[in-house]
């Protein structure tokens, strides 16, 4: 029979305590975080009242509610991915579908991940020389909602191309067979199985987009603008940036007000990025192959 | 009479067929897009800063002089306090980060299972999404006023604050990409150790994290990166003073806060407009270094 001798027994000991030390790592990691939220909740949540959401900002933004810059953010967000949307799709479907191994496909692939890395502000100042300055938008949603969809493009794409990828080999196979061309294939097989995939990607790009501040600061995005954005060429307050302000900007602004702002944007972002998380988990268990 | 030829003779060139082409092409122009854009924003901002570079730069003034006096009566444009500002905070941020990222991303890939696994990844996945705008905010209501507290010092926005916000940032990235890495080692290693007689934790340190060494660093590059890059946490929590940090509790002025707080009061073209271009430029190349330098680790220079 096997008995413990004491290698095994330190063995075990050892690895207790390097298991245990690995947890408290990961706790200690999350901990500061879980307290700041709490702290949050705790000094914004009393700001949250239906007057605090859909009433404009009063007495130099010290008091009052946050009406304009949630339309703002919201209007930026959805011309965003009017813009980012098909062209991301696109590519995806492009790396997905028809790229060959190559240097080219190589050099793209780096090009997104570059996308993704550049700096928030070095996007920015790309965003006024060239929306607001070159392409003459002016400081408007349009160049603050192309702005963030340039920098937001990678997440789609990722997303989209993970799965696309994710439809088997067999399923195109198949369709070809039939005498299907390419893109029969992919419009009938391929993004049909693939679609909430690509939608799960699209939520996670919207919860991004809503937190992004520094790309907007100088492309469209109003420090104060008491009245709600009529066309796409008008400049508008956003929530992110709104926070930034009164809690920076602004000279006696209530303790709990910025707290508000903050608790408001965190729960949207968290919210779509809760729902994005959810869908996956519903279609990993509706998936059939 | 001879009939007339038939046109499409070829029953490859009807609409579907040509359809098919111009999809290709459509798709193949959203395909080149990442680069258009790549190259749109290296073109863009160096348009703007190069004017500076050639006519205004003095390159030792640049990074050797501490004094970033964009709006005095005689202008220095020193970037070194801005740098040193930039690589105190991300160094912080770096050396609080990776030990907690290195570690959870072990005990979530080697020792849990299930669903606390899945919990805690759902959980580092939320803690990556929170925007940087409410981290500044943090810092500047939450970590101020904790900071003055416990070292007893005058001001709380300092090196120390931004750099564990930027740390608590940086890490939910590092650990995604670290446990993806650690992920990728093949259970054949683990299981031939085990079979060999080796414990759990002999497995972990003796087959699995050399076998996945390119993985965890290029994650840790990825998070240099990210801290980097990050604009407004720096610059809410830094304090926004221009000199050479010498204690964490120094407040410092970082290279990405500086374009942030300045570009809005520029006159478009003028000098001072285009030095912040210049910083713009100094950004993306070090990022894009940064990025190439975590591909070619992770993938080998040339073969795949």
């Amino acid at each position: 029979m096997f008995e413990a001798t004491e290698i095994n027994i330190r063995n075990k000991r050892i690895g207790k305590g390097i298991k245990f030390s690995f947890l408290l790592m990961t706790v200690l990691l999350a901990t500061p975080v879980l307290i700041i939220l709490a702290v949050l909740i705790q000094k914004g949540g009393p700001m949250i009242s239906w007057d605090f959401l859909f009433s404009d900002p009063t007495n130099g933004m010290t008091a009052g509610g946050i009406f304009p810059a949630l339309i703002g953010t919201i209007s930026l967000v959805i011309v965003a991915l009017i813009a980012s949307v098909p062209v991301g799709v696109a590519a995806a479907i492009y790396l997905s579908e028809y790229a060959k191994d190559n240097w080219l496909t190589r050099i793209i692939n780096l090009a997104i991940i570059n996308l993704a890395g550049v700096p928030s502000i070095v996007h920015a100042l790309f965003g006024v020389g060239a929306f607001v300055l070159f392409f003459k938008f002016g400081t408007s949603i349009l160049a603050a909602s192309f702005t963030l969809a340039v920098m937001t493009l990678p997440v789609v794409i990722v997303a989209t191309r993970e799965s696309l990828q994710a439809v088997p080999y067999a399923f195109r196979e198949a369709c070809w067979n039939m005498g299907a061309t390419r893109w029969q294939t992919i419009y009938k097989v391929v993004l049909p199985n693939a679609i909430s995939g690509i939608l799960t990607g699209v939520i996670l790009e919207v919860s991004r987009t809503a937190g992004e501040t520094a790309p907007i600061m100088f492309t469209g995005a109003a420090f104060f603008l008491p009245f709600l954005p009529q066309s796409v060429f008008d400049q508008s307050m956003a929530l992110s940036l709104h926070l930034f302000v009164v809690s920076t900007q602004v000279p006696n602004v209530p303790e709990e007000l910025p707290y508000g702002v903050a608790l408001v944007l965190i729960g949207i972002v968290l919210l779509m990025n809760s729902i994005s998380i959810a869908f996956r988990f519903y279609l990993r268990g509706k998936k059939k192959w | 009479m001879t009939p007339k030829p038939l046109k499409n003779t070829s029953d490859t060139l009807d609409f579907a067929w040509y359809l098919d082409k111009a999809v290709e092409k459509l798709v193949f122009l959203g395909g080149i897009s990442g680069i258009i854009f790549i190259v749109g924003i290296f073109i863009f901002v160096f348009k703007e800063g190069l004017g500076f570079i050639i006519a205004n730069m003095d390159i030792a003034e640049f990074f050797g002089n501490p004094a970033w006096r964009p709006t005095s009566d005689e202008p220095t444009y020193g970037a070194l306090a801005l740098i040193a500002g930039t690589a105190s905070v991300t160094g912080l941020a770096v050396l609080t980060a990776v030990p907690f990222s290195i570690g959870s991303a072990i005990y979530i890939s080697e020792f849990s299972t299930g669903r606390t696994q899945e919990f805690l990844k759902i959980l580092i996945e939320l803690l990556a999404a929170i925007p940087s705008v409410v981290w500044g905010f943090i810092g500047l209501s939450i970590m101020n006023p904790l900071i003055i507290d416990l070292f007893n010092v005058p001001i709380g926005l300092n090196v120390l604050n931004a750099g564990v916000i930027l740390g608590l940032m940086a890490a939910p990235i590092m650990t995604t990409i670290a446990e993806d890495a650690l992920k990728a080692v093949p259970d054949q290693y683990r299981e031939a150790a085990e079979a060999l007689g080796a414990t759990k934790w002999q497995v972990t340190f003796n087959v699995v994290l050399p076998a996945a060494k390119k993985g965890l660093m290029s994650a840790v590059l990825l998070g240099v990166g990210r801290g980097f890059g990050e604009t407004m946490a720096v610059l809410m929590a830094s304090g926004h003073s221009i000199h050479l940090p010498t204690s964490p509790f120094d407040s410092v002025r970082a290279l990405t806060a500086t374009i942030a707080a300045e570009l809005g009061e520029t006159a478009i073209g003028s000098e001072h407009y285009r030095a912040l271009f210049t910083l713009g430029i100094l950004l993306f190349i070090v990022t894009f270094f940064i990025n190439l330098t975590a591909d070619i680790i992770v993938r080998g220079k040339g073969d795949r």
